[in-house]
């Protein structure tokens, strides 16, 4: 299975995620420069964490416009898996790829720490390999994962079970119903606040983030 | 021509930061703020464009970048 990483200016888990496909799963991975007008052909693609453009304007917004991000979006809408983790949920919610939006977060402080989350729907695409009701502990790092959007997109994605996961416990930056993780209508489309591919190896002390890049697998 | 343009958060959209700048105002004695809200403000200059086009433009640019829909609303003026 072939991977697709993209790089934008200010992309920080680019090799993060590189390092986790291709030396703990033993896939290929690609990365795909923000410039390019085409996307090569993968089975998947990755929106990297970072500070893309400097989150100038507002996080994600002007990664959004990049040509490939042109590319991207018709993969999505023909059914074709992207995972974005932090910064590419947010371009992610920018592109109109998923719903609603990362604002800055309740406390007004970047959170740097390991937190508790609940996988809230172990049938999918992204979370198969957990157990049902698996808790898990990922890092977060990020100044703007407060997830708002208006109570009828939140009564929809949780009664379609697109809330992968949830915080659990503590809700560290003010999202709404402790979101943590959501998909589109037809489950291909992840976006997560939490880096489970700084924690998917052993020498790192915590592999619990592994099973999300193993339920993609083909 | 000029394009000033406010851009803030909607009713009933939670603006941390506000509140934080409201509770700083009550602890110098500004006891009067009732509420906060922080907002951006993006002034363009326009060239070479009718009235009417740069009003359209503008709106073009609020809806599709310079402002997120989803929790924040926008007005501007051309002067």
């Amino acid at each position: 299975m072939k991977f697709g990483i993209l790089v934008f200016p200010g992309s920080n888990c680019d090799w993060d995620s590189y390092n986790v496909v291709t030396k703990v799963l033993k896939q290929k991975a690609q990365f795909v420069w923000h410039k390019e007008s085409k996307l090569p052909k993968v089975d998947c693609v990755i929106v990297p964490g970072g500070f893309s453009y400097g989150d100038h304007l507002r996080t994600g917004a002007i990664a959004r416009f990049s040509p490939i991000m042109k590319e991207v979006v018709p993969f999505a809408k023909a059914g074709g898996r992207v995972l974005g983790i932090c910064n590419g949920f947010q371009i992610l919610t920018e592109s109109g790829l998923l719903p609603g939006v990362l604002m800055r977060n309740r406390d007004l402080k970047f959170v740097c720490e390991t937190v508790s989350l609940k996988v809230a729907n172990h049938r999918t695409a992204f979370t198969k390999k957990y157990e049902r009701g698996a808790r898990i502990r990922i890092p977060i790092a990020h100044g703007e994962g407060n997830y708002f959007a208006d109570e009828e997109t939140l009564n929809r994605l949780e009664g379609e079970g697109r809330v992968a996961f949830r915080y659990d416990g503590v809700n560290p930056n003010g999202s709404q119903r402790d979101i943590a993780g959501i998909m589109n209508e037809n489950g291909n489309v992840l976006g997560m606040m939490p880096h489970p591919e700084r924690c998917s190896e052993k020498i790192l002390g915590n592999e619990d983030g592994r099973k999300v890049f193993e339920s993609l697998i083909m | 021509m000029k394009a000033k343009i406010y851009i803030t958060f909607k009713p009933g959209v939670l603006d941390p930061q506000g509140k934080a700048v409201q509770h700083a105002l009550a602890s110098l004695g500004f006891n009067e703020v009732q509420d906060a809200r922080i907002g951006k403000f993006i002034e363009l200059k326009l060239n070479g464009v009718e009235r009417a086009k740069a009003e359209a433009d503008v709106k073009q640019m609020c809806e599709k970048l310079l402002a997120n829909t989803v929790i924040e609303s926008y007005r501007y003026e051309l002067e």
